[in-house]
Protein backbone atom coordinates (compact mmCIF):
# COMPACT_ATOMS: atom_id res chain seq x y z
CA UNK A 1 0.00 0.00 0.00
CA UNK A 2 2.76 2.39 0.50
CA UNK A 3 4.15 2.29 -2.86
CA UNK A 4 1.29 3.38 -4.16
CA UNK A 5 2.17 6.86 -2.89
CA UNK A 6 5.74 7.40 -3.82
CA UNK A 7 5.52 11.30 -2.32
CA UNK A 8 8.57 12.52 -0.72
CA UNK A 9 7.73 14.13 2.20
CA UNK A 10 9.11 18.12 0.96
CA UNK A 11 7.88 19.21 4.70
CA UNK A 12 11.58 19.69 5.84
CA UNK A 13 12.88 21.25 2.43
CA UNK A 14 12.54 24.51 3.44
CA UNK A 15 14.22 23.78 6.90
CA UNK A 16 17.33 22.40 4.88
CA UNK A 17 16.86 25.86 2.83
CA UNK A 18 16.96 27.65 5.85
CA UNK A 19 20.27 26.05 7.08
CA UNK A 20 22.42 26.78 4.46
CA UNK A 21 21.20 30.12 3.97
CA UNK A 22 22.19 30.97 7.81
CA UNK A 23 25.70 29.21 6.87
CA UNK A 24 25.97 31.44 3.80
CA UNK A 25 24.96 34.51 5.80
CA UNK A 26 27.00 33.92 8.15
CA UNK A 27 30.28 33.15 6.77
CA UNK A 28 30.20 36.02 4.13
CA UNK A 29 31.14 39.20 4.54
CA UNK A 30 29.06 41.68 3.57
CA UNK A 31 30.99 44.85 4.44
CA UNK A 32 32.92 47.25 2.15
CA UNK A 33 36.64 47.69 2.77
CA UNK A 34 37.38 51.63 3.24
CA UNK A 35 40.72 53.65 3.80
CA UNK A 36 42.91 56.45 1.82
CA UNK A 37 43.23 55.98 -1.37
CA UNK A 38 47.05 56.93 -2.55
CA UNK A 39 49.12 56.45 -5.57
CA UNK A 40 52.40 55.99 -5.42
CA UNK A 41 54.95 58.03 -7.50
CA UNK A 42 56.22 55.78 -10.47
CA UNK A 43 59.81 53.93 -9.86
CA UNK A 44 62.76 56.46 -10.74
CA UNK A 45 64.87 55.82 -13.68
CA UNK A 46 68.40 56.32 -12.54
CA UNK A 47 68.80 57.38 -16.31
CA UNK A 48 66.23 60.20 -16.10
CA UNK A 49 67.31 63.39 -15.49
CA UNK A 50 66.67 65.22 -12.10
CA UNK A 51 63.12 66.62 -11.70
CA UNK A 52 63.83 70.78 -11.56
CA UNK A 53 63.92 72.22 -8.11
CA UNK A 54 60.72 73.17 -6.50
CA UNK A 55 60.68 76.25 -4.89
CA UNK A 56 61.77 76.33 -1.24
CA UNK A 57 58.42 78.56 -0.23
CA UNK A 58 55.93 75.78 -2.14
CA UNK A 59 57.11 73.33 0.14
CA UNK A 60 55.14 72.31 3.06
CA UNK A 61 57.49 69.98 5.25
CA UNK A 62 55.90 67.49 7.39
CA UNK A 63 58.12 65.62 9.36
CA UNK A 64 57.46 62.48 11.94
CA UNK A 65 59.66 61.06 13.99
CA UNK A 66 60.35 58.10 15.78
CA UNK A 67 58.75 59.06 18.72
CA UNK A 68 55.77 59.98 17.14
CA UNK A 69 56.38 63.88 16.87
CA UNK A 70 55.66 66.24 14.39
CA UNK A 71 57.82 68.97 12.67
CA UNK A 72 55.74 71.23 10.92
CA UNK A 73 58.25 73.80 8.71
CA UNK A 74 60.70 73.31 11.35
CA UNK A 75 58.44 74.14 13.80
CA UNK A 76 57.08 71.51 16.56
CA UNK A 77 53.89 70.90 15.84
CA UNK A 78 50.37 69.25 17.05
CA UNK A 79 48.33 67.00 15.35
CA UNK A 80 45.49 68.98 16.57
CA UNK A 81 46.46 72.18 14.45
CA UNK A 82 47.96 70.25 11.81
CA UNK A 83 44.66 70.63 9.31
CA UNK A 84 44.65 74.69 9.78
CA UNK A 85 48.07 75.15 9.18
CA UNK A 86 48.05 73.28 6.42
CA UNK A 87 45.14 75.29 5.02
CA UNK A 88 46.88 78.20 6.08
CA UNK A 89 49.69 77.25 4.11
CA UNK A 90 47.87 76.59 0.81
CA UNK A 91 45.66 79.37 0.74
CA UNK A 92 48.59 82.22 1.79
CA UNK A 93 45.73 84.50 2.09
CA UNK A 94 47.67 87.01 3.05
CA UNK A 95 50.35 86.62 0.33
CA UNK A 96 53.14 85.31 2.36
CA UNK A 97 56.51 85.46 1.06
CA UNK A 98 57.25 82.48 2.53
CA UNK A 99 54.04 80.58 1.65
CA UNK A 100 53.24 79.09 -1.63
CA UNK A 101 52.68 81.10 -5.35
CA UNK A 102 49.31 81.31 -6.25
CA UNK A 103 48.72 81.74 -9.81
CA UNK A 104 45.71 82.48 -12.02
CA UNK A 105 44.49 79.21 -14.24
CA UNK A 106 41.56 78.91 -16.56
CA UNK A 107 39.71 75.80 -15.66
CA UNK A 108 36.84 74.65 -17.62
CA UNK A 109 33.19 74.86 -15.64
CA UNK A 110 35.06 77.14 -13.30
CA UNK A 111 36.72 79.97 -15.05
CA UNK A 112 39.61 81.90 -13.98
CA UNK A 113 40.70 80.24 -10.66
CA UNK A 114 43.65 81.05 -8.27
CA UNK A 115 45.26 77.35 -7.90
CA UNK A 116 47.78 77.56 -5.28
CA UNK A 117 51.26 75.75 -6.33
CA UNK A 118 51.67 74.51 -2.46
CA UNK A 119 53.13 70.67 -2.18
CA UNK A 120 52.93 69.12 1.01
CA UNK A 121 55.73 67.01 1.81
CA UNK A 122 55.35 64.20 3.92
CA UNK A 123 58.66 62.65 5.60
CA UNK A 124 58.41 59.44 8.24
CA UNK A 125 61.15 57.60 9.91
CA UNK A 126 61.44 54.20 10.29
CA UNK A 127 60.20 53.74 13.06
CA UNK A 128 57.04 55.93 13.14
CA UNK A 129 53.93 54.03 14.12
CA UNK A 130 51.45 53.33 11.69
CA UNK A 131 49.11 55.13 13.20
CA UNK A 132 49.99 58.09 13.65
CA UNK A 133 51.44 58.12 10.05
CA UNK A 134 47.36 57.49 9.22
CA UNK A 135 46.47 60.03 11.52
CA UNK A 136 49.01 62.83 10.00
CA UNK A 137 47.33 61.68 6.41
CA UNK A 138 44.36 62.08 7.16
CA UNK A 139 44.47 65.56 8.33
CA UNK A 140 46.33 66.46 5.31
CA UNK A 141 43.53 65.11 3.17
CA UNK A 142 40.95 66.69 5.49
CA UNK A 143 42.94 70.02 4.83
CA UNK A 144 43.05 69.43 1.25
CA UNK A 145 39.06 68.28 1.62
CA UNK A 146 37.73 71.37 3.24
CA UNK A 147 39.68 73.52 0.73
CA UNK A 148 37.60 71.90 -1.81
CA UNK A 149 34.91 71.67 0.03
CA UNK A 150 34.92 75.61 0.45
CA UNK A 151 35.76 76.46 -3.53
CA UNK A 152 32.76 73.83 -4.35
CA UNK A 153 30.12 75.37 -1.83
CA UNK A 154 31.21 78.36 -3.16
CA UNK A 155 31.36 77.81 -6.93
CA UNK A 156 28.01 75.22 -7.78
CA UNK A 157 26.85 75.76 -4.18
CA UNK A 158 26.85 72.36 -2.66
CA UNK A 159 29.91 70.29 -0.77
CA UNK A 160 32.44 68.79 -3.02
CA UNK A 161 31.67 65.77 -2.00
CA UNK A 162 28.07 65.65 -2.86
CA UNK A 163 29.11 66.62 -6.25
CA UNK A 164 27.81 64.32 -9.13
CA UNK A 165 28.84 66.16 -12.09
CA UNK A 166 32.04 64.10 -13.20
CA UNK A 167 33.15 67.29 -14.82
CA UNK A 168 32.88 69.57 -11.97
CA UNK A 169 34.33 67.00 -9.89
CA UNK A 170 37.74 67.04 -12.26
CA UNK A 171 37.59 71.23 -12.32
CA UNK A 172 37.70 70.87 -8.51
CA UNK A 173 40.16 68.58 -8.21
CA UNK A 174 42.10 70.89 -10.78
CA UNK A 175 41.82 73.98 -8.93
CA UNK A 176 42.80 72.19 -5.58
CA UNK A 177 44.99 69.33 -6.47
CA UNK A 178 46.02 66.52 -3.80
CA UNK A 179 49.49 67.29 -3.73
CA UNK A 180 51.28 65.12 -1.06
CA UNK A 181 54.59 64.12 -2.25
CA UNK A 182 56.47 61.21 0.15
CA UNK A 183 59.84 61.28 0.59
CA UNK A 184 62.49 58.80 -1.03
CA UNK A 185 62.96 56.98 1.89
CA UNK A 186 66.45 57.34 3.37
CA UNK A 187 67.85 54.86 5.07
CA UNK A 188 69.54 56.21 8.49
CA UNK A 189 70.11 54.33 11.51
CA UNK A 190 69.57 50.78 12.18
CA UNK A 191 66.38 48.98 10.84
CA UNK B 1 -12.02 15.77 27.42
CA UNK B 2 -8.71 17.20 26.41
CA UNK B 3 -8.57 15.24 23.35
CA UNK B 4 -12.10 16.25 22.44
CA UNK B 5 -11.35 20.04 22.71
CA UNK B 6 -8.24 19.70 20.56
CA UNK B 7 -10.29 17.37 17.64
CA UNK B 8 -12.27 20.14 17.63
CA UNK B 9 -10.61 22.96 16.77
CA UNK B 10 -8.87 20.81 13.99
CA UNK B 11 -12.29 20.51 12.23
CA UNK B 12 -12.93 24.19 12.85
CA UNK B 13 -9.22 25.33 11.36
CA UNK B 14 -10.11 23.88 7.96
CA UNK B 15 -8.17 26.29 5.60
CA UNK B 16 -4.44 25.35 5.74
CA UNK B 17 -1.80 27.61 4.30
CA UNK B 18 0.10 26.02 1.13
CA UNK B 19 3.59 25.84 1.77
CA UNK B 20 5.00 24.04 -0.87
CA UNK B 21 6.63 27.24 -2.34
CA UNK B 22 8.60 27.91 0.43
CA UNK B 23 11.18 25.81 0.19
CA UNK B 24 11.67 27.71 -3.36
CA UNK B 25 11.32 31.05 -1.74
CA UNK B 26 13.92 30.31 1.12
CA UNK B 27 16.46 29.41 -2.18
CA UNK B 28 15.61 31.96 -3.93
CA UNK B 29 17.07 33.89 -0.87
CA UNK B 30 19.56 31.25 -0.60
CA UNK B 31 20.99 31.93 -4.43
CA UNK B 32 20.80 35.75 -3.85
CA UNK B 33 23.26 35.46 -1.01
CA UNK B 34 25.64 33.15 -2.44
CA UNK B 35 25.45 35.30 -5.42
CA UNK B 36 26.25 38.91 -4.54
CA UNK B 37 28.60 38.16 -0.94
CA UNK B 38 32.01 36.69 -1.03
CA UNK B 39 33.71 34.43 1.04
CA UNK B 40 36.12 35.39 3.61
CA UNK B 41 39.12 33.31 1.92
CA UNK B 42 41.49 34.25 3.98
CA UNK B 43 42.45 33.27 7.45
CA UNK B 44 44.41 36.02 9.27
CA UNK B 45 47.79 35.15 10.83
CA UNK B 46 48.76 38.39 11.46
CA UNK B 47 47.18 40.61 14.02
CA UNK B 48 44.98 43.36 12.13
CA UNK B 49 43.55 46.18 14.27
CA UNK B 50 43.34 48.82 11.26
CA UNK B 51 43.93 52.74 12.37
CA UNK B 52 40.79 55.18 12.25
CA UNK B 53 40.19 58.33 9.68
CA UNK B 54 37.63 60.21 8.93
CA UNK B 55 38.82 60.91 5.24
CA UNK B 56 38.09 57.56 4.15
CA UNK B 57 36.93 56.07 0.52
CA UNK B 58 35.29 53.02 -0.30
CA UNK B 59 36.66 50.63 -2.26
CA UNK B 60 34.01 49.77 -4.50
CA UNK B 61 34.54 47.07 -6.81
CA UNK B 62 35.57 44.13 -4.72
CA UNK B 63 37.23 41.98 -7.21
CA UNK B 64 40.03 44.59 -8.46
CA UNK B 65 41.16 44.52 -5.11
CA UNK B 66 44.17 42.99 -3.52
CA UNK B 67 45.15 42.74 -0.03
CA UNK B 68 48.28 42.92 1.88
CA UNK B 69 48.31 42.46 5.74
CA UNK B 70 51.18 43.52 7.84
CA UNK B 71 51.06 42.96 11.58
CA UNK B 72 52.27 41.02 14.61
CA UNK B 73 52.02 37.57 14.21
CA UNK B 74 48.46 36.09 16.05
CA UNK B 75 50.98 33.21 17.50
CA UNK B 76 53.58 35.21 18.66
CA UNK B 77 54.87 32.04 20.80
CA UNK B 78 56.19 30.51 17.35
CA UNK B 79 56.32 33.00 14.45
CA UNK B 80 58.04 35.97 17.14
CA UNK B 81 56.25 39.40 17.60
CA UNK B 82 58.69 41.07 14.84
CA UNK B 83 55.30 42.48 12.34
CA UNK B 84 55.46 40.35 9.37
CA UNK B 85 53.65 40.09 5.92
CA UNK B 86 50.89 37.54 4.81
CA UNK B 87 49.92 37.55 1.53
CA UNK B 88 47.35 35.13 0.61
CA UNK B 89 47.58 32.13 3.19
CA UNK B 90 51.11 32.61 4.22
CA UNK B 91 53.37 34.66 5.20
CA UNK B 92 56.06 36.11 2.97
CA UNK B 93 59.13 37.88 2.45
CA UNK B 94 59.84 41.33 0.97
CA UNK B 95 61.35 40.06 -2.22
CA UNK B 96 57.83 37.55 -2.77
CA UNK B 97 55.65 40.67 -2.84
CA UNK B 98 56.80 41.05 -6.62
CA UNK B 99 55.46 37.19 -7.66
CA UNK B 100 52.30 38.07 -5.40
CA UNK B 101 51.63 41.31 -7.56
CA UNK B 102 52.27 39.67 -10.75
CA UNK B 103 49.94 36.50 -9.75
CA UNK B 104 47.37 38.51 -8.89
CA UNK B 105 47.58 40.71 -12.07
CA UNK B 106 47.26 37.34 -14.15
CA UNK B 107 44.24 36.60 -12.11
CA UNK B 108 42.38 39.55 -13.31
CA UNK B 109 41.24 40.32 -17.04
CA UNK B 110 43.19 42.31 -18.99
CA UNK B 111 41.22 45.32 -19.38
CA UNK B 112 41.32 45.15 -15.31
CA UNK B 113 44.71 45.15 -14.60
CA UNK B 114 45.04 49.03 -14.61
CA UNK B 115 42.18 49.28 -12.21
CA UNK B 116 43.52 46.97 -9.74
CA UNK B 117 44.19 48.54 -6.39
CA UNK B 118 46.21 46.96 -3.45
CA UNK B 119 44.66 47.91 -0.05
CA UNK B 120 47.45 47.57 2.52
CA UNK B 121 45.86 46.33 5.63
CA UNK B 122 48.20 46.94 8.48
CA UNK B 123 48.03 46.76 12.07
CA UNK B 124 47.82 50.35 13.52
CA UNK B 125 50.99 49.06 16.27
CA UNK B 126 53.61 48.28 13.44
CA UNK B 127 56.46 50.49 12.69
CA UNK B 128 56.58 52.31 9.24
CA UNK B 129 59.92 50.79 8.35
CA UNK B 130 58.07 47.45 6.85
CA UNK B 131 55.56 49.38 5.35
CA UNK B 132 57.92 52.42 3.72
CA UNK B 133 59.55 48.75 2.28
CA UNK B 134 56.10 46.85 0.79
CA UNK B 135 55.39 50.63 -0.58
CA UNK B 136 59.02 50.47 -2.41
CA UNK B 137 58.41 46.97 -3.61
CA UNK B 138 55.19 47.85 -5.13
CA UNK B 139 56.36 50.93 -6.66
CA UNK B 140 58.92 48.70 -8.36
CA UNK B 141 56.86 46.62 -10.08
CA UNK B 142 54.29 49.35 -10.99
CA UNK B 143 51.99 48.81 -8.33
CA UNK B 144 50.87 52.34 -7.69
CA UNK B 145 47.34 52.41 -6.99
CA UNK B 146 46.92 51.60 -3.13
CA UNK B 147 44.89 52.10 -0.42
CA UNK B 148 45.54 52.35 3.42
CA UNK B 149 42.58 50.42 5.11
CA UNK B 150 41.27 51.64 7.71
CA UNK B 151 38.45 51.80 9.69
CA UNK B 152 35.65 54.72 10.17
CA UNK B 153 36.39 57.10 13.32
CA UNK B 154 38.03 60.00 14.98
CA UNK B 155 41.88 60.04 15.20
CA UNK B 156 43.23 59.37 18.65
CA UNK B 157 44.38 62.78 19.79
CA UNK B 158 42.07 64.77 18.10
Amino acid sequence: MARMNPEINAGSMADIAFLLLVFFLVTTTMDVDTGLRRLLPPPIDPNAPPPPPVRERNVFVVLVDRNDRLLVRGELGNITQLREQTKEFLLNRTNDPTMPVREMRHIDNLGEVEVSRGIISLQNDRGTSYEMYIAVQNELAAAINDIRNDLSREKFGVRFDQLTDQDLITAIRQAVPMAISEAEPKDIGDR
Amino acid sequence: MIKGRFKKDTTKASQKINTASLPDIIFMLLFFFMVTTTMRETTLFVRNTLPPATEIQKLERKSLVSFIYIGEPIQSQIFGTEPRIQLNDTFANLNEIASFVEAERQARPEAERPLMIFSMKIDRETKMGIVTDVKQELRLVNALNINYSTTRGEVRGM
